[in-house]
């Protein structure tokens, strides 16, 4: 993998990335957010999780398009390529403690999804 | 130790078996081992000959693993008959080779069919039922023939006969004995057999010794053959004549070499089928034990198994005689008759039970005191069987009320034997020698469905009839290993797939939400969702990117393309039956051209088109669409293709018009959803350059019309399809197809191909050509009106996503940029596109200005 910039902590501001009408039910959509990719999902309802796009087993900028759920309660997003799951609040991969995503705070301002990055 | 030189005369399945079960305790560097076979093919399965006639063809019927004789490092002698054996040289002589040297002689030479001497047996057009030499004569000859007679009615006559019944022929049974299987029904048993296979257009005549067979005379204009006279004076009239009246043992090598033969044939053995020459062994049909010949392919087995072992230096198994109980289906009548069937024990009582509307007749045969079971008799219905057997062979202590055993159950009362009063000895798969230990051992170590336990342990995989006696030793033992025997699809709903297809069904339910709210828990996950997504699409058949839909699809179905490892997708347009007109050529090489995709033929006779980014679909099936290309759903749980060859249209050889149906078939079935992705075939000939054998559906033309093969597979697990039905009209091979393929997505589970689906369906094949051909569930209207309205309510789905703004708005990378995904690098190999590999990547990232 390559490796990423440090981002400075003082430097994150919230970006509105599209109405949250634009996310159907249940599914996520990509947001490229200062040149990163950002996979925002909307389940449950209308909540909102953001994680990197980026799927560490495929190197695939997937994670957006798959598909999303929950395993005993913690929900989480499958990867559409090997079908490792992720959970949406903390990035943990399920299969393997050793591998977790990047999350980004997400929230719904007005009807519009803004992410943290 | 020098190796032993092995000579084994004769490769049929007792011959077969003996050479495995050698192989398998000597090595190769120990023995040298050469096989003479006096046919020109190597071990097949002389039990299911008459399938030859119902389609199969010689390679199905072979019982010989593959690369089994280069592996093992055996000399295998086709097509050439030994003609002497010189016991005091220890040498045997061929029709091409003198003198082969052996140290071990294994005579498994089998028998011969018994041709009544009687004046006119030599007839041209007389033929005898062994070998598939025979079966290709006989085969030959009924096309010039109307009427075909077997002389016989015994097992194997009755196999002849559906054998001659399968060739169209007008089919009569000539048996010298009062009833039918003589051996082994009594005359109430007899009877009801010969009343069934009457009513399936047989014609049976018992109690007919023939005296002669003279010229055929004109009758009504009718020039038969032949005319065979009975004692009686009576006389029948026909065009050829099978014998199957019975085996004699191949003797007359062992009779020259001054090996002790019985007064009526067959080679003396001992407990290790050791004949009179200790060097030499005899098994099978041609051995001799007690006075006895066993005519069974089960005891052949086990003195296969017995010789090897002592070849080997193991004395610790010994034949003791064999059970020769049998099961059976002769033309559809289940028949089975085990142990004293008809009572000859002194003092031995009957229990009787008839239905004579249904055509089942029972009968218990029970020791004088009423405490064991003796042997039993079953007509019509023989369910009873595999437990009846257990109980005597393993002299279980017969039940209070013993005629329970065969009565109808009563309400809440339970029938027959448990498995669990089985001992771990007790032999449940005597084709493959696999007891009850064997069974639960396998099930211990892992095996915890049948298909599993078929290929572990081989139990259930030859003639299945213990099939049901597995599935409940299975069930039983995971039960006791505290494992719940579950199948339901995943945590949010416990149900099976079945289940869910008949609450969607039956609960007129139209949505994931829909059916999650009522019979599951949770939020769903991509096992389920998928599979409700299909189960929706299989009954409703609804837009699949419904945005309440849209979300429950699997990776390749939500976007209708097949994602690749770098997250870029295929298209792959339909090319029904594999035709296609150059002018549908050029677009696809221009449309691949213009946006730079990588290009390959699939192995279903298509044109896969790679590298696509996920906003690049739209664009290209709006150039695909104008052309006149559909969706080819090579991305879903559905049909993909039907294969066919050119058929008869230009091929010298082809007999239908193969391209036609296939095309025919595609654009019926096409976007059907099911468990899993389908394949069909549609050969114009038996060449059968379509491979449709390896299909899920398969279709092969034949003179008189198509057969039907089904639950064939390639890829990991290949398995040739078994037919289902032969030379079927066009308008039955579709409704066949209908309700075959409509019945599998009700039952099938999840990701189950057919192959897994029948290998796992309790009465196998025999159990859907009973749902399917004879409609035994009064479900085929049924079947057929839900695939017609598949039919009838079919779109291209890549029609309908290009019209459609909402849809057209997720096809893209970002939801706020209308940038591709930088992460998605082509570089060029072969005057191609392909993938940029990581360290690619890299380099090209080192080279690039940053931006």
């Amino acid at each position: 993998m390559t490796a990423r910039p440090n981002i400075d902590m003082s430097l994150k501001q919230w970006t509105a990335v599209c109405p949250l009408d634009d996310i159907a039910p249940d599914s996520g959509v990509c947001a490229l957010i200062g040149g990163r990719q950002v996979a925002v999902f909307r389940v449950a309802g209308d909540h909102v999780y953001a994680l990197a796009n980026h799927d560490p087993f495929s190197n695939a900028n997937v994670l957006s398009r798959g598909i999303t759920g929950d395993i005993r309660g913690e929900l989480v997003v499958a990867s559409p390529v090997y079908k490792q799951h992720f959970s949406l609040a903390t990035g943990q991969c399920i299969e393997d403690q050793t591998v977790q995503v990047e999350t980004f705070a997400v929230r719904i301002n007005n009807n519009v999804v803004e992410v943290e990055a | 130790m020098n190796s032993q030189k092995i000579v084994v005369i004769g490769n049929g399945m007792v011959g077969q078996r003996f050479l495995e079960q050698l192989t398998s305790r000597l090595s190769s560097d120990k023995i040298e081992v050469t096989v003479f076979c006096e046919e020109p093919r190597a071990a097949y399965d002389r039990v299911q000959l008459s399938s030859f006639f119902a389609g199969k063809s010689a390679i199905d019927l072979s019982v010989v693993p593959e690369r089994f004789f280069e592996d093992q490092a055996i000399t295998l002698r086709l097509n050439d008959p030994v003609i002497a054996i010189d016991r005091s040289k220890k040498t045997i002589s061929s029709a091409r080779y003198r003198d082969v040297p052996y140290d071990k002689l294994i005579l498994a030479t089998g028998s011969f069919p018994f041709v009544p001497p009687i004046p006119g047996h030599d007839r041209r057009g007389c033929f005898v039922y062994r070998s598939i030499e025979d079966l290709e004569v006989i085969r030959a000859a009924a096309k010039k023939a109307r009427i075909g007679t077997v002389v016989g009615g015994g097992l194997l006559g009755l196999e002849a006969a559906k054998a001659l019944k399968d060739l169209g022929l007008e089919t009569h049974v000539v048996e010298f004995a009062p009833r039918l299987m003589a051996v082994q029904l009594d005359e109430t048993g007899g009877k009801l057999l010969q009343r069934k296979i009457e009513a399936l257009g047989v014609t049976v005549h018992t109690a007919k010794n023939t005296q002669k067979i003279i010229d055929g005379v004109d009758i009504n204009g009718n020039k038969h053959a032949h005319r065979m006279v009975f004692a009686d004076g009576s006389t029948l009239d026909t065009d050829l004549i099978v014998y199957s009246a019975g085996i004699r043992p191949n003797d007359s090598l062992a009779r020259a070499a001054k090996i002790t033969v019985g007064e009526r044939g067959g080679i003396g053995i001992d407990e290790y089928c050791r004949t009179s020459d200790p060097d030499v062994y005899a098994v099978g049909e041609c051995a001799l034990w007690n006075g006895r010949i066993f005519g069974l392919v089960a005891p052949g087995y086990q003195m296969a198994e017995i010789a090897a072992r002592h070849v080997a230096g193991d004395e610790s198994l010994r034949f003791d005689g064999a059970d020769m109980s049998t099961k059976l289906k002769l033309m559809g009548v289940d028949v089975a008759s085990l142990g004293d069937a008809m009572g000859k024990t002194a003092g031995a009582l009957d229990y009787v039970y008839t239905d004579p509307v249904q055509g089942i007749y029972k009968k218990l045969v029970v020791s004088a005191d009423g405490k064991q079971l003796l042997g039993a008799i079953l007509v019509g219905d023989a369910t009873e069987y595999g437990g009846l057997l257990q109980m005597a062979l393993n002299a279980i202590p017969l039940p209070e009320h013993p005629e329970d055993l065969i009565l109808p159950a009563r309400e809440g009362a339970s029938k027959g034997l448990g498995v669990d009063m089985l001992p771990a000895a007790a032999l449940i798969c005597s084709c493959n020698n696999v007891t009850k230990g064997g069974i639960c051992d396998a099930v211990a170590a892992g095996c915890t469905t049948i298909g599993a336990l078929k290929t572990t342990t081989k139990a259930g995989s030859s003639c299945g009839g213990c099939a049901p006696m597995v599935k409940q030793i299975l069930e039983s033992e995971l039960r006791k290993q505290g494992v719940e025997v579950k199948n339901h699809i995943c945590e949010h709903f416990p149900h099976s797939r079945q289940e869910l297809y008949h609450l969607v069904r039956i609960g007129g339910l139209k949505t994931f939400g829909e059916l999650l709210a009522k019979h599951g828990q949770g939020h769903g996950c991509d096992i389920c969702k998928p599979a409700v997504a299909s189960i929706l699409a299989s009954t409703w058949n609804e837009y699949v990117l419904k945005p309440k839909h849209a979300p429950l699809q699997d990776t390749n179905d939500r976007f209708l393309a097949n994602m690749q490892k770098d997250g870029t997708y295929s298209i792959v347009p339909r090319v029904p039956g594999g035709e296609i007109t150059p002018e549908k050529l050029i677009v696809l090489g221009a449309v691949a051209k213009k946006y730079k995709l990588y290009t390959k033929i699939t192995g279903g006779q298509r044109i896969d088109l790679f590298g696509a980014r996920v906003e690049q679909l739209p664009l290209i099936w709006r150039e695909l669409v104008d052309a006149g290309f559909e969706s080819g759903h090579a991305y879903g749980k559905a049909l993909r293709t039907v294969k066919s060859c050119v058929g008869s249209t230009w091929c010298r050889y082809g007999v239908q018009d193969s391209v036609g149906m296939a095309i025919h078939l595609e654009n019926r079935y096409r976007g059907l959803r099911s468990p899993h992705k389908l394949k069909m075939g549609v050969s114009g000939c038996t060449r059968e350059c379509a491979e449709a054998q390896g299909k899920d559906v398969g279709v092969i033309a034949t003179e008189k019309g198509w057969n039907l093969y089904v639950c064939g597979n390639g890829g990991i697990k290949p398995r040739h399809a078994d037919l289902l039905a032969n030379d079927l009209d066009d308008a039955t091979l579709v409704k066949y197809i209908d309700r075959f393929l409509m019945f599998y997505i009700r039952t099938g589970d999840r990701l189950q191909r057919t192959s897994t689906w029948l290998d796992n369906l309790e009465g196998g094949i025999d159990y859907v050509k009973q749902v399917v051909c004879e409609d035994s569930l009064g479900i085929g209207a049924e079947l057929e009106a839900d695939m017609q309205k598949l039919v009838d309510t079919y779109e291209c789905e890549w029609k309908h996503a290009i019209n459609d703004p909402e849809s057209l708005k997720r096809f893209r990378h970002f939801v706020n940029s209308d940038a591709p995904d930088s992460n998605v690098v082509f570089v060029a190999e072969r005057g191609q596109i392909r993938p940029a590999r990581d360290e690619e990547k890299e380099t090209l990232e080192k080279e690039s200005v940053p931006a």
